[in-house]
């Protein structure tokens, strides 16, 4: 093992909160490591519909929560402006849906601090044709589109601006007590197996569902009850708002237009262990039953991929289950709890709600460091690293076509390739996000280019991009040969999990294809 | 792609289909020759994903799809992928007039959709107009200021109209129709109307040897010139008026039969495939129409179709299959008919597109690539040695005339020849 590195802070999970938490530490003026065991927003991050809550699914039963979000939501649109597409929502009641429970809602909302508009069906329609006519009523929310890929990479690049470390799929394998004190962490190198130590004054504990684990190599008995919900991302943009039913909060009552696509979740079932993400028949006929509700002939298109994130729920002595439980989150300071110091959890809420988790966890470390910094995220608009060419602002539905369509125009710049035809994504697309990669040679690094660049994210699931990113990263000459094939094969096995649950239809037309391209004439095996 | 619960009815909705196989982008004649077009699947399916009528229409090199239907042809699921540019390329225009109203090529565009009044008023100064479209001069300034170019293949105006022959002399001197003769009605077109009389005499000489009573419908273009420069409002108000005129027959359960295999394909799938005409005109009609070779082919199978064909001696003709005969789907019934003529043996040259496409290879931008596109089909027929080819497609006969320099028939004046019933 190297000799240990020193941090004033360790943060341990690299998703939304474990980012927001790192940057809050560095804004204060801390020297701070970031270490997440797989690549950025892998966890829960990563794997939610990309929903910006206005706070209205939960005024009425959980309204911390909703004033909660509606106050994140507000500042999350001032300092991360290049990831929200401000889409706006709409609280829909559909035949299915008691049109008198909006009335209780409505006035929920108010008291929370959520604007509401109500809008006829016919105003309804017009905005978004897609909807059932048969609605009773609709409402404009505040409710915004977020993508988490940006967010983090925006939060990582920012953190690493102000000197910190950001350490991926190196994954914590134990905790440094020291007089009854977490003085740091063993780390492991997942690509390597190498261990590394990295000594911080204080770690905050940003692991999500995978919480409970950390905090138990200190002692600390943290029961987080993961609970999974599963989402389908369908083949068409059916609406260009956030639709939420206007109903209790249920499964698949919430659907999301991300980039050219829509995703309906979720469900919520308790599971054992967090790192279950596999898909059940049943959860994704009831995505498809259900977005029929909303949108008639919703079944009837193409499905893409099913995936499911586990939520961390945590209620701090509760016992609530699923969607009883509250949304709200804890911190927890071990120094006080469990008379562990140098360590704090923080665990539970919601991707909107991170900042404000990240603030209130850094608050208690900082008061055992006795930094009495103020917190500043309220007001750092963190910078946009994704260059303009990877990412147009503002977002809409044409402008990446509308882009490569005027770079292939300039004839002073030489063909560039594309290689994801799906989501456009160039061939120089890819060789940059190669170059910024800090681990070409891990078999996971094309996944790792699909969440910087969408790559193999859109109708043939990486059918045809997986083997030309392949042969640039082996062009680049960083890769070789067995390192490529390695890569290719991890990338392949990774799109057919989302695709196995949904193979009826078109899409399984288009697995079979890619099966025939990666076994049949490429000859990868599993 | 904005959903509505309607798309799934629309040609749109195909692009769901799409499987990225890339079978198409094989098959287009035009990407190989251009760098400028990206390939059906790009601008088809792909593109699809990324266009939403409430936004700004994202591309520009989906201009350069020519519209001849391969890819469509060739894909294996389904995916209407000519129909699914034609109707973005109309959201384009909608666009462009609106934000550069001043554009020639726009004019030129709008101008060639009007190539029926082109006809009619081309037609009333007849010897001006061949004149000035021959003359050297003139198609460069045509060229310069709207894009079209001076090589493209002009048809020749007349003064005398086909039906005014039709209704005047022939009915003068044909033969009595025997009584209780079956009725067809004939859709001749703007091309047999204005330039290509000859073809329609041919049409209605075989019927008639056959003992049909040919009716001549009131009729205009049928919007397909519109349709594929983008004119979707203006195709759709042609088309609901031939509907109209054609509607009555067609509820009669007389069969009406085409020459030209574009203006046939527009009345049997592209209304309501790609104008999305879903009237009940649109239905009844397009279960009359017939390609002409396809209703005497049936005519055949029926044991109705006379054979008394002239022997032809071991004479030779190429032929080429347009494209938009292809999206009939019915086979290559011309070949099969010629087929039945002693003494005569046809070729099918096999080249997938002549690289004219309508209107588009008139274009300055686009000629070069049209050309190239034909090229191997040019260069095939000059090698077959002999002075005639076959091509049942208007702007396909005048291209490929122009460009190999042979003379290019429609199948029926072999037909009509062959029966002895061919006029001078």
């Amino acid at each position: 093992m190297n000799n240990p590195q020193t941090y004033d802070a360790l943060v341990i999970g690299g998703g939304a909160t474990g980012g927001g938490a790192a940057l809050d530490l560095a804004l204060r003026g801390l020297h701070v490591a970031l270490v997440e065991r797989a690549d950025l927003t892998d966890g829960t991050s990563g794997r939610y519909h990309g929903l910006l809550h206005s706070g209205g699914r939960y005024a009425v039963r959980d309204p911390e929560s909703a004033r909660e979000c509606i106050e994140e939501n507000r500042i999350l649109r001032r300092i991360l402006p290049h990831a929200i597409e401000d889409t706006g929502g709409l609280f829909v009641a559909t035949p299915d849906d008691d049109p008198a429970y909006a009335d209780t809602w409505v006035a929920a909302c108010r008291a929370c601090g959520i604007e509401t508009e109500e809008i006829s069906i016919g105003q309804m329609l017009k905005a978004e044709p897609a909807l059932n006519p048969a609605s009773t009523r609709a409402f404009r929310v505040p409710d915004a589109s977020c993508d988490s890929f940006d967010v983090l990479s925006a939060l990582a690049a920012a953190v690493q601006a102000l000197g910190g470390t950001v350490l991926t799929y190196h994954e914590v394998v134990g905790l440094h007590l020291a007089d009854g004190r977490v003085v740091g962490a063993t780390l492991r190198n997942r690509r390597t197996g190498e261990e590394q130590r990295i000594d911080a004054a204080v770690t905050i504990n940003a692991a999500g569902a995978w919480a409970g684990q950390i905090a138990a190599m200190a002692g600390c008995p943290v029961t987080v009850r993961p609970n999974k919900g599963t989402m389908v991302a369908m083949a068409y943009r059916f609406v260009n708002t956030i639709i939420n039913r206007c109903h209790l909060p249920g499964d698949g009552d919430i659907l999301v237009p991300v980039g050219t696509v829509a995703v309906i979740g979720t469900t919520s079932v308790n599971v054992p262990d967090p790192n279950v993400t596999s898909t059940e028949a049943w959860e994704i006929e009831r995505m498809l039953d259900e977005g029929e509700k909303l949108v008639p002939g919703f079944s009837q298109v193409r499905a893409l991929r099913a995936w499911a994130g586990v939520r961390p729920l945590y209620e701090e002595g509760g016992s609530a289950q699923g969607r009883e439980a509250k949304r709200t989150f804890a911190v927890l300071d071990h120094s006080q709890r469990d008379g562990v110091a140098g360590l704090v959890t923080v665990v539970g809420g919601k991707f909107t709600t991170y900042r404000l988790m990240a603030e209130r966890a850094v608050d208690v470390a900082c008061a055992q460091l006795g930094v009495t910094t103020a917190c500043q995220t309220q007001e750092f608009v963190v910078p946009d690293v994704r260059t303009p060419s990877e990412r147009p602002k503002p977002h809409h539905l044409g402008l990446r076509l509308a882009e490569v369509e005027e770079a292939a125009a300039d004839r002073r710049t030489p063909p560039n390739a594309l290689i994801c035809e799906c989501e456009l994504v160039t061939r120089k697309d890819v060789e940059r996000a190669v170059s910024a990669h800090p681990d070409v040679v891990a078999p996971w690094v094309l996944d790792d280019l699909r969440r910087d660049l969408r790559l193999g994210m859109g109708p043939c699931q990486g059918g045809f991009c997986g083997y030309r990113a392949t042969g640039i990263l082996h062009e680049l000459g960083q890769v070789d040969a067995g390192q490529a094939t390695a890569a290719l094969a991890d990338f392949a096995q990774r799109r057919w999990k989302g695709m196995q649950p949904l193979l009826w239809g078109q899409n399984l037309r288009q697995a079979l294809l890619d099966e025939q391209i990666y076994r049949g004439i490429l000859g990868l095996e599993k | 792609m904005t959903y509505t619960p309607e798309l799934l009815e629309d040609i749109r909705r195909t692009a769901d289909l799409c499987v990225k196989c890339n079978i198409c982008t094989t098959a287009c004649p035009v990407l190989p020759t251009t760098n400028l077009f990206p390939g059906p699947k790009y601008v088809g399916p792909q593109a699809q994903r990324f266009r939403d009528p409430t936004q700004p229409s994202p591309d520009h090199s989906l201009d350069y799809c020519s519209g001849c239907g391969v890819c469509t042809q060739v894909c294996p699921h389904g995916v209407k992928v000519m129909e699914i540019n034609t109707a973005a390329k109309a959201e384009m225009r909608t666009e462009r007039l609106r934000k550069t109203p001043l554009d020639p090529k726009l004019w030129r565009d709008t101008i060639f959709g009007y190539n029926e009044a082109l006809g009619q008023v081309g037609g009333l100064v007849a010897p001006l107009t061949n004149f000035l479209m021959n003359f050297g001069p003139a198609r460069m300034i045509a060229e310069k200021t709207l894009g079209i170019d001076h090589r493209a293949p002009l048809p020749r105006f007349h003064f005398r109209k086909f039906r005014g022959w039709f209704f005047g002399q022939h009915q003068r001197e044909k033969a009595p129709t025997p009584p209780g003769a079956p009725k067809v009605a004939y859709f001749h077109g703007c091309a047999t109307e204005h330039y290509e009389q000859s073809v329609g005499r041919a049409i209605v000489a075989v019927l008639e040897h056959n003992g049909f009573e040919v009716l001549l419908p009131e009729q205009n273009c049928c919007g397909l010139p519109m349709q594929s420069n983008g004119n979707f409002a203006g195709a759709r108000r042609y088309a609901n008026a031939l509907l109209r005129k054609l509607a009555p027959y067609a509820g009669q359960g007389i069969p009406i039969v085409v020459g030209g295999t574009s203006c046939g394909l527009e009345l049997k799938s592209d209304y309501r495939e790609i104008l999305g005409i879903h009237t009940a005109e649109a239905r009844i009609v397009a279960e009359q129409v017939y390609d002409i070779s396809e209703f005497l082919w049936l005519l055949h199978e029926g044991g109705r179709l006379k054979t008394d064909f002239r022997d032809q001696g071991g004479r030779y003709i190429p032929v080429h299959t347009s494209c938009h005969q292809k999206l009939h789907r019915i086979g290559r019934p011309a070949l099969d008919l010629l087929g039945l003529v002693p003494g005569l043996t046809v070729e099918e040259m096999g080249i997938d597109c002549c690289g004219i496409t309508g209107t588009y290879g008139y274009k300055h931008e686009k000629y070069d690539i049209a050309q190239q596109v034909g090229q191997p089909l040019f260069d095939k027929l000059r090698a077959s040695g002999v002075d005639q080819a076959i091509c049942d497609n208007e702007t396909c006969r005048w291209n490929i005339a122009r460009s190999s320099g042979l003379q290019v028939v429609h199948t029926m004046q072999v037909l009509a020849e062959a029966y002895g019933v061919a006029e001078g």
